[in-house]
């Protein structure tokens, strides 16, 4: 498998010199912070998991190390004439000398930028040529992100199923798998999908289609969620990449693409899931339900969250959450159904059958 | 006012009070119906400092709700509003009003003129501001209708299509949002015709362009900016009413409209506008640093051009808030390497400033801290902003936390302080008072260390992914240590703020008479009384060089010998 692979003239540089004066700077309390990440779930972009966001890193480092460097020296200057310079006690209060300026001085202050600039803007170039990717290469796996207020649809077109929230893709390190291709599109407002340690941010927008790509170099769960703004609840717009070896994300994409499970035992809350509105946004695979305003609930049960990652998915959640969502996430889309007791207890039962 | 004596209405012999003692409708007509520039400035300023202090208190709520993980003090309602608002009334009635109110002051005073050179435009400016600002607030108890207690506009101050459009914004919030900023946009750009008028054609005579100080120069850049950045955003909120109330579908994405469109607009307005509220900035530093140093400006022609380059360069740098709506690879290229060569102007008067200073003698008081703060503060968001022009960066850093400590760090450390510096700089001339030197270095160091712990370390969320404008977060994130430094920088800030506050009202009570020229400075404000009076001068002064006073306080080694 090919990767993009910027061979950056000044990569090398960036992660040596260049990472010994950011980390004086930023980098280092970040660093540390981001070392017992690996414990929370901190979404440091200083812990890259993807060749894409590894690249970034060894750019921005770039970028931070000569910033840091004219912070220093700019930073002393200022401290030297503060110093040195200020008023004494005793002072004869005679006037210091005036100067006009000066046209060699101001000729090199312009120059040594301009030549920074260019340098910078050459290597910027560069950069975003290799890293931005518009078409799908041959072979990689193609996958569709709707953005929704307030949640995430993710649309695999080969195996043709639809998941919400939890986007499951292959291990794709430079010896094995095939990195994700996203597609990205919206079904209302603007957001942005951005999973800081796989892949840097993307606009979706109405009516207009972009691109993503994660090659991951690490198994694991990544977090992230949507970076621009959309409305009421767009901090609970969260999104979940799960990093799966090869074989096993074979397996869960087979297991995704089966119709719903129809167990007998909950026939009831079934019966009462189907009659009322929930089938209008909400699609379960083999039954009437084809709602698509709403996440795909055919296989509920495979995920982790509810909610775009506003709570755990437990029975004791999406009983609240059934009863009602605002009480979850205040000024959620979907509205509480205003069912009784005994039906919400059935539609939950029904609902963890759904694995 | 020994040759002058004209009745009119808010003409009183000084800015502040008659002699006598007047009832006080007396004065408030006085005010309401005045066209003195001096008065309309203490209006612009006055007004703009009451809004600081809302904006400042929807931004201090918002902290709080973010201390803990998971908090529950604010609804997500109520904060997006609150970030809606904050972020408009920071930009549109506080920033525009300050700088706008300074130039009225000082730029007729500065040249040597006796008022603006369109009086009652400039009072029809500062209250269509006002009226804005007002309907913007008002939005709060009408914005829903009265039936619904009203609510303000959620939709952001960037107000990106199509949340604004009528599907996804019903109500008439956004309506606030739009005619709040439209109608007191009226006002900065009447100021701003003003101002350029007023330089353009008011100058005493010897005054030439080469000789205008530099806060005279970088304002009057600054409102050729305001007419070319306000208009495009005006039209493009006149298409958002049509959209709204007409039917038609320019940002509207459900019948096929351009949601990247509103951007392009916003943006072509949006980025300009930060050079509007910053050049002033570098004004008041350029004005302050020399006097403070007991120095000339360092390299004066080098500084005018360095504002009309950062001036040429900020309509052209527009998408660089726009590096992941996916644009293409040329475009990206573009607007990185142009955002990037407005460093080098800017370089350019850092080290100017700095040259200023070098071989002089440096007395630090109140407008020169804040001076110094603002050389180092202005500094770090000048790099920050260097990295964010590096747009593989940004494909990390936008709309995170990195990005609200850069902006944060452009217009408080380098705005607001030299804001703050200013104020305490010629406050003396327009009151007549000094301002007590202990209050207002409490107010310093408390302002300074809180803003250090709010900003940041909000760099630091962002670069651990932190987003903007959430309401909340999970706790098992790992930014709640960093958000809670953050929110504490706030007390300080707002302890600090007070104490301005204290310290304006102690010197307006019982402040030290301050003569006409208690800095020792040059330039032609200080040879007038303080206050001035309503004419500013009794006689049109005549000038030989940059600094007028100088040349008078030295006549054996005047400046225009050099020049």
């Amino acid at each position: 498998m090919e990767f993009p692979r910027p061979a950056l003239p000044l990569a090398a540089l960036s992660r040596t010199s260049g990472f010994v004066v950011g980390a004086l700077t930023a980098a280092l309390p970040v660093a540390m912070y981001a070392a017992d990440a690996s414990s929370t779930q901190t979404p440091s972009i200083f812990d890259p998991r993807s060749t894409q966001t590894t690249e970034i890193l060894a750019y921005s480092t770039l970028v931070l190390g000569i910033c840091a460097v004219i912070f220093t020296v700019v930073t002393a200057l200022i401290a030297y004439a503060v110093i040195r310079y200020r008023a004494r006690p005793g002072d004869d209060g005679r006037e210091p000398a005036q100067i006009y300026g000066s046209n060699p001085l101001e000729l090199a202050w312009t120059v040594i930028p301009v030549v920074v600039v260019v340098i910078l803007a050459l290597v910027t170039a560069r950069t975003i040529v290799d890293l931005q990717i518009d078409e799908r290469p041959e072979g990689w796996m193609p996958v569709t992100a709707i953005g929704h207020q307030w949640w995430w649809e993710f649309h695999y077109p080969e195996f043709g199923f639809t998941t919400a929230n939890e986007l499951h893709i292959p291990l794709s390190d430079s010896t094995s798998g095939r990195p994700t291709f996203l597609t990205l599109e919206s079904a209302d407002v603007i957001h942005s999908f951005w999973i800081p340690r796989l892949a840097g941010k993307m606009d979706v927008i109405p009516n207009r289609t972009n691109h993503a790509w994660i090659a991951p170099l690490e198994t694991g769960t990544y977090v992230g969620q949507c970076a621009e703004y959309c409305g009421t609840q767009h901090a609970n717009m969260l999104l979940r990449v799960v990093v799966q070896t090869p074989e096993e994300f074979e397996r869960w994409a087979r297991a995704q693409q089966r119709p719903a499970v129809d167990d007998p035992k909950v026939a009831d809350g079934r019966a009462t899931f189907l009659k009322t509105a929930c089938i209008n946004c909400h699609t379960v695979r083999g039954t009437v339900a084809t709602g698509r305003f709403g996440p795909d609930l055919t296989h509920l049960m495979s995920r982790a969250t509810i909610g775009a990652g506003v709570a755990t998915n437990t029975p004791a959640n999406l009983r609240a959450w059934v009863q009602s969502p605002d009480h979850l996430k205040m000024g959620a889309r979907m509205p509480a159904m205003g069912l009784g007791e005994t039906d919400v207890d059935g539609v939950v039962d029904y609902l963890i059958t759904l694995h | 006012m020994a040759s002058i004596d004209l009745p009119s209405p808010g003409t009183q012999a000084s800015t502040w009070t008659s002699p006598g003692r007047e009832q006080w409708t007396t004065v408030l007509h006085s005010w309401v119906t005045t066209v003195d520039h001096k008065r309309l400035g203490i209006l612009y300023v006055g007004c703009g400092l009451v809004f600081l202090l809302i904006g400042g208190a929807e931004a201090a709520m918002m902290r709080f709700q973010l201390f803990f993980a998971q908090n529950d003090l604010l609804s997500p309602q109520v904060f997006n509003r609150f970030f809606t608002m904050h972020g408009t009334t920071m930009v549109f009635f506080v920033g525009m009003p300050i700088i706008i109110g300074m130039g009225n002051y000082l730029i007729p005073i500065m040249i040597g003129a006796r008022d603006m050179a369109f009086p009652r435009l400039n009072a029809w400016g500062f209250w269509m501001f006002l009226f804005g600002g007002l309907i913007f607030y008002f939005s709060y108890l009408g914005g829903d209708g009265l039936y619904a207690a009203g609510t303000a506009p959620d939709v952001g101050w960037f107000a990106y299509a199509p949340l604004t459009g009528k599907a996804f914004s019903r109500g008439n919030s956004t309506d606030y949002w739009v005619l709040g900023i439209l109608i007191s946009g009226f006002g900065s750009i009447a100021g701003a015709i003003n101002m350029i008028t007023t330089t353009l054609s008011m100058r005493c005579p010897g005054m030439t362009l080469g000789r205008l100080p530099l806060f005279v120069w970088m304002m009057l850049i600054v409102s050729g900016l305001i007419l070319i950045a306000l208009s495009p955003l005006t039209a493009a909120q006149v298409m958002l009413l049509f959209d709204r109330f007409l039917g038609a579908h320019f940002f509207d994405t459900q019948a096929g409209g351009d949601a990247v469109l509103w951007q392009h607009f916003f943006w072509f307005f949006g980025h300009p506008e930060v050079y509007i509220l910053i050049i002033p900035g570098f004004a008041y530093a350029s004005e302050i640093i020399p006097v403070f140093s007991r120095k000339v400006i360092f390299g004066y022609p080098i500084m005018v051009g360095a504002t009309c380059a950062i001036g040429l360069l900020s309509v052209g740098v527009w998408a660089h808030h726009m590096f992941v709506v996916g644009l293409g690879k040329g475009t990206a290229i573009w607007f990185a390497a142009i955002t990037m060569l407005v460093g080098v102007p800017t370089g350019i008067k850092i080290f100017n400033w700095v040259g200023t200073m070098y071989g002089g003698k440096l007395h630090f008081r109140l407008p020169m801290l804040f001076c110094t703060a603002f050389l180092f503060q202005f500094l770090i968001a000048g790099l920050t902003g260097i990295m964010l022009a590096a747009a593989p960066f940004t494909w990390q850093l936008s709309d995170s936390y990195f990005v609200v400590a850069h902006f944060h760090y452009v217009l408080i450390g380098g705005l607001v302080f030299t804001i703050f510096g200013a104020i305490y700089y010629w406050f003396p001339k327009v009151s007549g008072r000094m301002v007590n030197e202990t209050l207002g270095r409490w107010h310093f160091w408390l302002f300074t260390i809180g803003f250090q712990m709010t900003f940041t370390t909000m760099h630091v969320q962002g670069l651990l992914g932190m987003p903007r404008r959430i309401y909340t977060y999970p706790a098992e994130r790992g930014w709640e240590v960093w958000n809670q430094i953050t929110t504490a920088g706030v007390v300080f800030q707002g302890v600090g703020v007070l104490l301005f506050v204290i310290a304006l009202i102690h010197a307006l009570r019982r402040g030290e008479p301050a003569g006409d020229d208690p800095w020792n400075a040059w330039t032609l404000e200080w040879s007038t009384s303080s206050p001035p009076p309503a004419y500013n001068f009794a006689e049109i002064p005549e000038v030989r060089s940059r600094r007028p006073l100088w040349d008078l306080k030295h006549p054996d080694d005047p400046d225009w010998k050099y020049e």
